[in-house]
């Protein structure tokens, strides 16, 4: 236990519920958070690319949504401190776009429009953990949400859910993305509390 | 809306426009953390300017209930992209801040005056109301040393009898009147709430602005 602060109570207790990960509380908001401008790039000039596999690996918006896809029900967790529970998704698995790449790489940077980049490692990425999301709660996601697509990679921190997400680049090492060379944690675990550097 | 003034041991000097993680913690163990961004120029000790929040679960304790002497938890200083510093910058500095988005361009600010820089700068700042306005008297002051700084506030909700300053939304309309056109190349940094920092970048990005040159930092439904 820390410090104690005379007098504070706080009023989030309640949640018992064991899914509100260390330092975080619950919000029913959707906030936002980006670093630039929202691009606003049309569907038609809209790819999603696959790069360091055998062979590179592109789908235009047709196509990318021609694919099988799932709906998930997911809580999410934010570097700033908020949670929220039950969003639900439909997006394409990151399986399902793997399945057409050959490659032994141990690592993704995810790289986006507006230029942000975020690295993962391909394991938080397969077997069911991430999908490229391009509907919130029954709706096509909104652009200041990552419309037309972004990557839901919901058990780290929400950051390493890249908005505008155009493709992933497949590596042997783990590159620092945009904010992981900003101070923030290289993998972001919210149950380990894997904030900032040093975590 | 209060700014404390925080005595930390052992304080690395910050960069303007980093935060610091705050965690309060109650008697039976219950925590609760909130980022600030950080109002004082380097070499000054950390100061954080915090805005009630009705629904806030923090902002009321810190704006109401701590009073000198009461200790929590500090993490900092924190963050390495939405930061300026003169020595590193020769391009025109614009400044948007919306409401408490102002926080950080007070440490820029003053840093900037701290370090005797002259680089062309303007702060655009929105408010509601005159008595919304944070930092008056001081940024009155910095405009007032004559060493290339602007200020232009604006004031959405009301204006007081003989208000000089300007009316309405920061808009691409507004922008292009008194802002330093895409030409010039400044550096960008826009702070506010989310709606307050999408229609800011929107407009800037409208007016030629090239998106990497906009740092965004944004709050809300928090």
């Amino acid at each position: 236990m820390g410090i104690i602060s005379r007098g504070f109570r706080g009023r989030g207790r309640g949640d018992d519920s064991g899914r509100l990960p260390p330092g975080q509380y619950v919000t029913p908001d959707f906030p936002v958070l980006s670093a630039g401008p929202t691009p606003h790039t049309p569907l038609e000039e809209w790819t999603f690319a696959i790069e360091g596999g055998s062979e590179p690996v592109r789908w235009t918006w047709e196509e990318f949504r021609a694919l099988p896809t799932e709906t998930v029900t997911k809580d999410i967790h934010c570097v700033t401190k908020w949670s929220k529970f039950d969003t639900e998704w439909e997006g394409v698995s990151v399986d399902t776009l793997l399945e057409s790449v050959e490659h032994d790489r141990a690592y993704a940077l995810a790289f986006c429009d507006g230029g942000y980049t975020t690295n993962v490692p391909v394991e938080d990425l397969t077997d069911g953990k991430a999908w490229v999301a391009f509907a919130y709660g029954g709706e096509p996601l909104e652009p200041e949400h990552g419309g037309p697509a972004r990557l839901l990679v919901p058990h780290l921190y929400f950051w390493k859910s890249a908005k505008w997400v155009r493709g992933l680049s497949l590596r042997d090492e783990d590159e620092p993305g945009f904010w992981e060379t900003n101070g923030y944690h290289i993998y972001g675990d919210p149950w380990r509390e894997q904030r900032y550097w040093g975590d | 809306m209060r700014t404390l003034v925080l005595d930390v041991p052992g304080w690395n000097v910050h960069r303007p426009g980093q935060h610091v993680d705050v965690r309060l913690t109650a008697e039976d163990g219950y925590q609760a953390e909130r980022s600030y961004s950080i109002a004082s120029a380097p070499g000054e000790p950390p100061a954080i300017t915090v805005e009630r929040l009705d629904d806030g679960e923090v902002s009321p304790y810190l704006v109401e209930e701590a009073v000198p002497g009461d200790r929590f938890e500090l993490r900092g200083p924190i963050g390495g992209y939405f930061v300026w510093e003169a020595d590193r910058a020769d391009d025109p500095l614009l400044l948007v801040a919306g409401g408490s988005g102002v926080v950080p361009f007070r440490s820029m600010l003053r840093h900037r005056a701290d370090v005797g820089s002259t680089v062309p700068t303007q702060l655009v700042y929105s408010s509601r109301t005159f008595d919304d306005l944070i930092y008056r008297e001081e940024l009155d002051e910095l405009a007032a040393r004559d060493d290339g700084l602007e200020l232009i506030e604006t004031l959405t909700r009301a204006q007081p009898p003989g208000w000089t300053g300007r009316s309405g939304r920061v808009d691409a309309e507004l922008l292009r009147e008194i802002a330093f056109p895409a030409e010039r190349n400044p550096r960008v940094y826009v702070c506010g709430p989310t709606n307050f920092a999408e229609a800011v970048a929107d407009g800037l990005v409208e007016l030629g602005h090239k998106a990497g040159r906009i740092r965004i930092e944004r709050f809300g439904g928090t």
